[in-house]
């Protein structure tokens, strides 16, 4: 298992360098993760795709699609891109401790 | 009479209708299959076409040549399925009972889904090969281009046969060699990946073999919109890639009778449990092949799998058991890489695609993950089997779930 240092700590990740263990996910770790991600500081947008997110895994077991997330968020395609450069869903999954969207199969 | 009805005639409805109506008694069973077309398209085959390997021949046939004599076949669209009612009403408004229904209705291409894209250019210097016609207007064009940028781009995941575009850049590196242009093409891929394919390993080697064969990757591109007067694609952070021919796996969708009958996502797909293949939403009704949003590939070999799966789950239910069939999410597909090659993975849900040899251990014939001739050998032998074996529901000799056996772990 890989393991990725955040804040001192070594945290457990799957291959794609996402948490495993949600319970090892909180606010300052997430902060951290985006640091690591370019992201720089997470604003109330950020935060407010990162609980969409995890409310969709919850109910769905699967982290959204950019396509789902704009629903689920409210944020359109190219906000998302800018909060998330690079791959919103991937980016924002990893952020919020979810495992890599499985629409990309 | 207990009714069954399948909606859709391709690949996994073939399958199904021919599986289950040697089964089923014909003095108690009523099966109806419901399709808009009288003709089957062996969509594997498309992917030859630009390059002039296959013709319209190889790819046609007949519907009803390959459903069974007593099948009750109904050419129609659909309007919507009336769940409730346990019903499917055509486009004509009849209505059509079942007792049981099995969703087969494929995903189709969707470039009214990207801003730009489907214009007057389209056809002339933007194309898709995921449709006959789109595959025959490209290998029209081919024939007389001199070279210059050529880009392939997906618009969106999932699609239909996620190795295609690479097997499409594979199959123009070497056709354009062959023309003897090839030093005036570039080619590129932009894709909303970070790599070359979906998992791990096989991004790493399929993304060895694309900058071996000198074609460039642009990553992480999700498409905004075409910007048709440039002659570019720009995405939604605002990088841009111009081309000279646009070769675009548009937006797949399920059909739009499921977004009719309420029954689907938001890319039309029907909400299905992934490993008994009964919708989520109503047990009476059966899913299989590329109309179900299960995260398992969209491919002919993948439907084959769950046809077995589905077949005894049917089987089970129809007799009052609980389904004891699961599916592991099993995929088997062939890589063309060019020149007479051709690479081969195996996968499911829980495993990546590793090499290895296929399918008996240490001996092959196929090897996986690796470009052999034989491999290319075994694609090409695949129409023989799709259209003899694999849609008359006849067995293969391969399990419908993955084996580790002849693979090197990661």
């Amino acid at each position: 298992m890989d393991t990725l240092e955040i804040l001192g700590k070594h945290l457990a990740v799957d291959k794609d360098g996402n948490l495993v263990n949600r319970s090892d996910w909180n606010e300052e770790i997430a902060r951290a993760i985006a640091a690591q991600e370019g992201i720089g500081e997470l604003t109330d947008r950020h935060w407010a795709v990162i609980r969409a997110m995890q409310k969709a895994f919850d109910r769905d077991g699967d982290a959204p699609s950019i396509r789902r997330l704009t629903n689920e968020s409210g944020v359109d395609v190219k906000t998302l891109y800018q909060l998330f450069p690079k791959g919103p869903a991937k980016k924002a999954a990893k952020i919020a401790g979810l495992p890599k969207p499985k629409g990309c199969i | 009479m207990r009714k069954l009805v399948i909606l859709g005639g391709g690949t996994a409805g073939t399958m199904m209708l021919n599986k289950l109506s040697r089964v089923l008694n014909e003095d108690r069973w009523q099966i109806t299959v419901i399709d808009d077309s009288e003709t089957h398209l062996y969509q594997p085959g498309f992917l030859f076409i630009p390059f002039g390997i296959y013709g319209q021949k190889d790819v046609v046939k007949p519907r009803r040549e390959y459903f069974p004599a007593h099948a009750n076949v109904v050419i129609s669209g659909i309007d919507r399925i009336d769940a409730d009612h346990k019903r499917v009403i055509l486009e004509d408004k009849s209505a059509v009972d079942y007792d049981y229904l099995i969703v087969a209705t494929g995903a189709k291409i969707r470039p009214d889904q990207t801003e730009g894209l489907l214009d007057d250019e389209w056809g002339k210097s933007k194309f898709d090969f995921y449709t006959l016609e789109g595959a025959q207007r490209l290998h029209r064009f081919f024939e007389s281009w001199h070279g210059g940028r050529l880009v392939l781009n997906m618009t969106e995941m999932p699609i239909k046969c996620p190795v295609a575009p690479l097997e499409f850049l594979f199959l123009a590196d070497s056709y354009f060699t062959e023309r003897g242009i090839r030093d005036k093409v570039e080619l590129r891929l932009a894709t909303p990946l970070s790599g070359a394919f979906t998992k791990p390993k096989a991004t790493e080697i399929l993304g060895g073999l694309l900058q071996h064969k000198n074609i460039n990757v642009t990553p992480d591109f999700g498409i905004a919109r075409v910007d048709n007067e440039r002659k570019t694609i720009v995405s939604y952070d605002d990088v841009e890639v111009p081309y000279d021919v646009l070769v675009s796996i548009p937006t797949n969708m399920g059909d739009e009778c499921i977004a009719r009958s309420g029954l689907g996502d938001e890319l039309n797909y029907v909400p299905t449990d992934k490993e008994t293949l009964v919708s989520e939403a109503h047990d009476d009704i059966f899913v299989i092949g590329d109309a179900g949003n299960l995260p398992s590939s969209k491919a002919g070999s993948v439907a084959h799998f769950q046809s077995e799966i589905l077949f005894k789950n049917f089987l089970d239910r129809i007799d009052g058991r609980p389904a004891h069939a699961r599916f592991d999410g099993h995929a088997n597909c062939f890589i063309e890489s060019g020149f007479g090659k051709a690479l081969l993975i195996d996968f499911n849900y829980g495993v990546e695609p590793l090499p290895g040899k296929f399918p008996l251990p240490g001996i092959g014939p196929f090897s996986l993950l690796h470009e052999t001739r034989m491999n290319h050998y075994g694609k090409l032998a695949f129409r023989w089997i799709y259209w003899n074996v694999l849609i008359r529901g006849v067995e293969l000799p391969i399990d419908s779930k993955m084996s580790m056996a002849g693979k090197v772990a990661a």
